[in-house]
């Protein structure tokens, strides 16, 4: 159970390697956080990751073997999760960002990427969000990305698998209002990560503990959708709008 | 038996909303049918819901609502015997009829008799008259194998194992339905108060160490925004039932029922209280006090429930809720109220009420039953404030280095180690529960918390 200051006793991160998920869990640290599921593919980086949870002093941390793409075998790795106790904190993290001009030349490619980020992320959405009914609380964020609000020449294909998947967070987010379960979608601009070094920065790029603090302040206030920057609210409402003929023209 | 109905609950800091299934029962039948069929997230009674923290949820499992029945009986010796489900405000006016009053009452009235044992809940005259469990003679519990057992103190060993953890045990070791306990001679219905103001800490904890023994009832309102050398200024009222020759000459006082208040908070979007508003507050309130005033009659609505005036107080602190810290340390420890008013003054923590009281000596054989003498600050804040909860992280080990501890029907936010370290008889607890309940079906998003 969440604490009357919001600070979970259990988190568990999906696609628990990601930098954004790592910076959260940093976040989202406190006296009463005693469980810590790491919930990745096996790999020399999530062995890296939990050595140093562990050296930071990060208690109860289990790590599960988890492939987002792999949706048949996640009933059985939530099932896991939620087995030795109440999970208060789900952040669904993974996904691939992909190259726009390999989608386009490799189709298969752009399926993959659509199997993890969006095929992925509903498999874990749903079941997460039937198992937090069940325990009569918790909060499920979902690491979507401005990407996904209008989707530009440059990126569409990893914006429409985004877009997909924030669309599904959110009406997610009202078929569970009244549950005790909360759904945060965090819409995070261009971030400064491994994923994206070999990208020039946009404007308003932010750090990946950026987005950990708008997401806990998301938590805090009981949102639904946090930007990161905030600022990126009203942007992203003006880009919106903008006619088709000029978006298009936008280097953006 | 009504169907169950799913319901988010909150406790009366309207943090930490859960889901539960909510099912009103009325007699042992029921009850027991309830627990059988109780599934893997266990079930737990509610009374009135003025616990601050989640004491009284189960996410995710059945909550069991005893407020539909509500008869008592009064007998001649002044003894009520009560379903759990009543209001202690709805004994006041028929216990006054016969010159009598409870034995001990909350800072409100709006609390069940279920919940005023399973808290073991504590008023001004602790340190005269104990806590509400000292005055129960018997509690009819329904047990997590069905049975309704009549609990005593002086029931076989095993029994009053079980009498005494039920006795501030948060529901968890099974449905109290009834109870009987005694109460006090009320020959009026005015309370004699002396009202005494301090300009700080020091002087107030000292007449409060040297003059309580005197008074049947004492409390003392601190100004929590005053800073500096006014640290800890306060109001202090120490009073008694009021004797029939006093109220010669008298305006009738008026009788505090069990009846909603008139008066309702708006539930506001944003908090009206802020630093300034409630510094504002407590500066009038401290002025308005007399420096001495000796003998005065007053109500026993407005000595006892000062805030019962207004239904849904709770709401005005805004949507992010608020918490109540409250610590009960030794003797010798009376610094930590000093250094907890200092912290939380130092983090602009605004509070409009914080309250200090002696306690007399805590029940040895309840495990879970918060009162030890000494002292015990009370003190509101919303949760919102930044640095709060490391301010009472820290105050926490404060509390516990000095032998003390928290009050459960309170918290919302200790870890399970203080909790343990807090109650140090827990072992006992434990022990009764697994005995009487060895597949833990009944359980609360506290227990679960603190891993009671």
């Amino acid at each position: 159970m969440t604490d009357a200051l919001a600070r979970p006793t259990s988190v568990l991160l999906l696609g628990g390697t990601s930098e954004i998920a790592i910076a959260s869990l940093h976040a989202l640290r406190s006296p009463v956080l005693r469980r810590v599921v790491i919930a990745a593919r096996p790999s020399a980086g999530r062995d890296e990751v939990v050595t140093d949870l562990t050296r930071a002093g990060f208690p109860g941390i289990e790590v599960v073997d988890f492939d987002a793409a792999d949706t048949a075998s996640h009933d059985h790795v939530l099932d896991e999760c939620f087995a030795s106790g109440d999970l208060d904190v789900v952040i669904v993290a993974f996904g691939v960002l992909g190259d726009q001009s390999d989608f386009e030349e490799h189709p298969d490619h752009a399926v993959e990427a659509a199997q993890i980020n969006y095929v992925g992320g509903v498999s874990v959405c749903l079941r997460t969000a039937a198992r937090m009914k069940k325990q009569g609380h918790g909060a499920l964020v979902v690491l979507s990305s401005v990407a996904g609000e209008r989707a530009r020449r440059s990126n569409f294909v990893y914006g429409s698998t985004k877009a997909g998947l924030d669309s599904l967070a959110s009406g997610l987010a009202d078929s569970l209002h009244g549950s005790g379960v909360h759904v945060l979608i965090v819409r995070p601009g261009f971030v400064h990560t491994s994923m994206t070094s070999h990208l020039p920065p946009a404007p308003l790029s932010v750090t990946a503990d950026d987005v950990a603090a708008g997401l806990v302040s998301g938590l805090k206030r009981g949102a639904t959708v946090v930007y990161v920057p905030a600022t990126l609210r009203v942007v992203m409402s003006g880009l919106r709008h903008v006619p088709r003929a000029l978006f298009r023209k936008l280097p953006i | 038996m009504s169907a169950a109905q799913a319901r988010t609950l909150t406790g009366w800091g309207l943090t930490m909303p859960s889901r539960a299934d909510v099912l009103s029962v009325y007699d042992e039948a029921e009850i027991a049918n309830a627990i059988a069929h109780a599934g893997g997230r266990g079930v737990l009674a509610r009374g009135a819901g003025r616990s601050y923290g989640d004491a009284a949820q189960n996410a995710g499992g059945l909550v069991l609502d005893l407020t539909t029945r509500r008869t008592f009986d009064i007998a001649d010796d002044g003894s009520v015997t009560a379903y759990a489900g009543v209001i202690l405000g709805d004994l006041i006016p028929e216990l006054l009829a016969r010159g009598r009053f409870l034995p001990v009452t909350p800072g409100t009235r709006y609390v069940t008799v279920g919940g005023a044992i399973a808290a073991d809940v504590h008023g001004k005259n602790h340190h005269r008259d104990g806590a509400f469990g000292d005055h129960v003679r018997w509690i009819d519990l329904v047990t997590a194998d069905g049975q309704c057992r009549r609990l005593s103190r002086d029931g076989s060993f095993n029994d009053q194992r079980i009498f005494y953890s039920t006795l501030g045990g948060m529901g968890l070791t099974g449905v109290i339905i009834r109870a009987c306990f005694d109460t006090i001679t009320a020959p009026t219905t005015a309370v004699r108060v002396d009202t005494d103001r301090f300009t700080d800490l020091d002087s107030l904890m000292a007449a409060m160490v040297s003059g309580d023994d005197n008074y049947r009832y004492s409390v003392a309102w601190i100004d929590g925004t005053a800073k500096g050398a006014k640290l800890g200024r306060g109001v202090l009222t120490r009073g008694d039932h009021a004797q029939p020759d006093e109220m010669v000459g008298q305006m009738a006082k008026a009788v505090p029922t069990g009846a909603a208040p008139k008066l309702a908070s708006p539930a506001v979007p944003v908090s009206p209280l802020n630093r300034l508003s409630i510094a504002i507050f407590n500066e009038a309130y401290y002025r308005r006090a007399p420096k001495h005033r000796a003998g005065e009659l007053q109500g026993l609505a407005p000595f006892f429930y000062p805030l019962d005036v207004m239904a849904g107080w709770n709401q005005i602190y805004g949507p992010g809720g608020f918490l109540q810290y409250q610590f009960a340390v030794p003797d010798s420890a009376g610094e930590v109220v000093r250094t907890s008013l200092e912290q939380l003054g130092s983090i602009g923590a605004p509070s409009f009420l914080s309250v200090l009281k002696r306690f007399g000596p805590g029940r040895q054989r309840s495990p879970l039953s918060f009162p030890m003498a000494g002292w015990t600050l009370a003190v509101d804040v919303p949760t919102r404030v930044d640095g709060l909860a490391e301010v009472l992280d820290s105050l926490d080990e404060l509390v516990l280095g000095a032998g003390g501890r928290l009050y459960l029907a309170k918290d919302s936010r200790m870890v399970p180690a203080t909790f343990e370290r807090g109650y140090p008889q827990l072992a006992e607890f434990r022990a009764v529960r697994a005995e009487l309940d060895p597949h833990g079906v009944f359980t609360s998003d506290l227990a679960r918390r603190l891993q009671i």
